[in-house]
């Protein structure tokens, strides 16, 4: 379903953090959004959050998807909106997916991670929660 | 007057017609999409001649004796924190019956890092234990005679390194390498395919694969060289056909590179073992299993022309998919373990590790990876099925499900001869490309419902009860960073850097890279240390990202 909007679609730039190589689940989201109507940019593997706010910068991002499958998400996800705020980028909503305790979740939200998507989530749930952030598309 | 009697397919085949099929619009095709027919017959048995265990091209199993000369291996992947709790939980398993190690390292520590570098943080000691040289592995072993049980390493582009820490371990103990059993993954082409823990390029990738085959053929005669693996090919979403195709054209790489180098088949051939997925789907993975072997098997002699029966047959170790587990409702994957693993038990597997339950949300507890242990146990010693070899075989389902493997891979393998081989082929993004299709489709199908995953997309509960998961202590980071800075301190500076200085000028070159390597492991270079002396002549390797 294309998302709809008048004036542009929504920029997410996809990345994985750490040192994990697991880029199944990452790869899957990324085509669904994309076949969901938004732009998807997909970084590749081993981004430093350094790297994955600079591609988000550059490529006009208006939201970042993380995903990581190797338990350091507690060090690198809050990491990656601590350089959006140096960076001065805060409007940037960041949200992620893996294996991520339920605990780690709670604990992830408060230190500024918008949304975070465990296995088995549907991806039109992704998808969903998508639209609500962004009911007039990426204008 | 005499009536013909009417052939008893067709009249079920009238009798099936005519009733109703449920209509429930889940697919009846196998997990992997190969569609099946409601019932085989005697009209579906592939023509052959009748196949035995321990007989070419080894179908049903590679030894004459099947379970009945001995049972399988259990061996647990496990490794966590610091060595030296890794070390607690293998005197845990062991003295709770397993029967070999096996080693899972960090990220750090897969990725060729040490735990000082500044991208390990948040890492260390969270997907297996953190190694960093020499000091660590010596902690890991502590107590465990080196010379009476076998360990497999699952690492690959620094697999050179830690088998060289084995071997340094086992000195110490006084064990000699000649008298060491176990099993390095070593990998390298599956890493580009699926796991995509890569650091060199393909070409030195595979130079250090070989250089490890051809050294262990003369000094460590009875290790397993190299697990060539189609495990995490198949996590990464592939088909059970691609994992078979896939993995069985990678294993012909490295025979291609070893003949290449000026190895003779036989020499090697019989080191080289195999590690696959047992999924969910119970008899597209035992036809997987018995198609592996005869694929291999015809490779090996027809092609390459090998003589020693040991070099035809393939052996394997087994995993249950990790991916078929659910974080919802987890006790289930018990369930899901115990079934995918009486798949690997009839398929003929030489090891198998069984998945805890709660490796989904974390590494295992305690009481989870007993469980998980313990459902080996009440396969081998309270179900029976280990009684009768190769049960399944004869199977008009089976047998034909077993031939339709083998002619999927075969397509494959032509695909990947015409693409220029595996390493061209991965280069131009192919295995990538049909995974991330194949995956694609799977997670479409349950979006549809078209498949179901009891607590995932059908039968849910809204409360679910949370699971005590084990946790890594943050302060372990700290701790493993001191540790290698000591190392780095008290150990000989000047033989160490004489040690690596050898190794960047080997690598420049075109000796055997092993025998640097162990001196620089004895010298307690760290892994960090030779990791970038041989990336500052290999180069590193970026993958172009496909969605």
């Amino acid at each position: 379903m294309p998302v709809d909007t008048a004036v542009r679609p929504v920029r997410i730039l996809v990345a994985k953090v750490g040192l994990d190589g697991h880029d199944r689940g990452v790869k899957v989201v990324a085509r669904a959004l994309r076949d969901a109507g938004y732009e998807v940019i997909y970084t590749g593997l081993r981004q430093t959050p350094e790297m994955v706010v600079d591609a988000a910068l550059q490529e006009d991002a208006q939201v970042i998807g993380l995903s990581i499958h190797s338990g350091a998400h507690m060090t690198l996800f809050p990491a990656v909106v601590q350089e959006l705020k140096r960076r001065k980028a805060t409007d940037i909503i960041v949200f992620g997916g893996g294996i991520i305790p339920e605990d780690d979740i709670a604990a992830l939200k408060k230190r500024g991670v918008a949304e975070l998507f465990t296995p088995g989530t549907p991806l039109q749930d992704i998808v969903d929660w998508l639209r609500k952030r962004f009911p007039r598309g990426g204008s | 007057m005499k009536i013909r009697a009417r052939d008893p397919k067709e009249v079920w085949q009238e009798e099936f017609d005519s009733k109703p099929s449920r209509d429930d619009g889940i697919e009846t095709s196998t997990i992997s999409g190969i569609p099946l027919k409601p019932l085989y017959t005697s009209a579906d048995l592939p023509k052959r001649e009748e196949e035995m265990p321990g007989v070419y091209p080894y179908t049903r199993g590679i030894h004459t004796s099947g379970y009945r000369g001995r049972l399988w291996t259990m061996r647990q992947f496990s490794g966590f924190a610091t060595a030296e709790e890794t070390n607690r939980r293998y005197k845990y398993l062991l003295a709770n019956g397993q029967t070999g190690l096996s080693v899972a390292f960090d990220m750090p520590t897969l990725m060729g890092q040490d735990s000082d570098a500044p991208t390990s943080r948040g890492e260390i000691g969270h997907c297996g234990v953190a190694i960093d040289s020499l000091a660590d592995m010596e902690t890991l072993f502590d107590g465990i005679p080196l010379g009476e049980i076998t360990t497999s390493m699952t690492i690959n582009s620094p697999a050179a390194i830690l088998l060289c820490m084995y071997i340094a371990v086992a000195e110490k103990q006084g064990v000699p390498a000649s008298a060491l059993g176990g099993t390095l993954q070593n990998d390298i082409l599956k890493e580009f395919i699926a796991q995509k823990e890569f650091i060199f390029p393909p070409e030195p990738s595979m130079r250090l694969v070989v250089d490890s085959i051809e050294y262990c053929a003369k000094e460590v005669p009875k290790w397993n060289t190299i697990s060539i693996s189609g495990y995490h090919i198949r996590e990464a979403g592939s088909t059970a056909a691609q994992e078979l195709a896939f993995t069985l054209a990678d294993g012909m790489a490295y025979v291609d590179a070893c003949l290449e180098r000026g190895m003779r088949i036989d020499d090697f051939a019989s080191r080289l073992s195999f590690f696959f997925d047992a999924h969910i789907d119970f008899f597209e993975e035992v036809a997987k299993f018995r198609a592996a072997r005869r694929i291999w098997a015809r490779w090996m002699r027809e092609r390459y022309g090998a003589q020693d029966e040991r070099s035809i047959k393939l052996r394997f170790h087994t995993q249950t998919a990790g991916v078929s587990l659910t974080a919802q409702q987890p006790e289930l994957n018990v369930a899901r373990t115990a079934i995918e693993a009486l798949a690997a038990v009839l398929g003929g597997t030489q090891s198998l590790h069984t998945n805890a339950m709660d490796e989904v949300l974390a590494l295992p507890t305690d009481k989870a990876a007993r469980i998980a242990l313990r459902t080996q146990q009440l396969l081998a010693y309270e179900t029976g099925v280990a009684n009768t070899i190769d049960p399944l075989g004869g199977s008009y389902f089976v047998e034909a499900l077993t031939d339709e493997m083998e002619r999927q891979a075969e397509v494959y393998f032509k695909r990947i001869e015409e693409l220029g081989g595996v390493i061209p082929a991965i280069e131009a993004s192919f295995f990538q490309k049909e995974i991330a299709d194949a995956a694609f489709r799977y997670q479409q199908e349950l979006e549809q419902k078209r498949r179901l995953v009891v607590g995932v997309n059908e039968f849910t509960v809204d409360d679910e009860e949370p699971m005590d998961i084990l946790r890594i202590d943050p302060k372990l980071e700290g701790e493993q960073v001191a540790r290698v800075q000591a190392v780095r301190r008290k150990r000989d500076q000047a033989r160490c850097s004489k040690a690596l200085a050898a190794l960047g000028k080997a690598a420049a070159g075109s000796d055997n890279l092993m025998p640097y390597i162990l001196e620089a492991v004895r010298a307690y270079a760290t892994e960090g240390e030779i990791m970038n002396t041989l990336i500052e002549v290999f180069g590193v390797y970026t993958e172009k990202a496909v969605i």
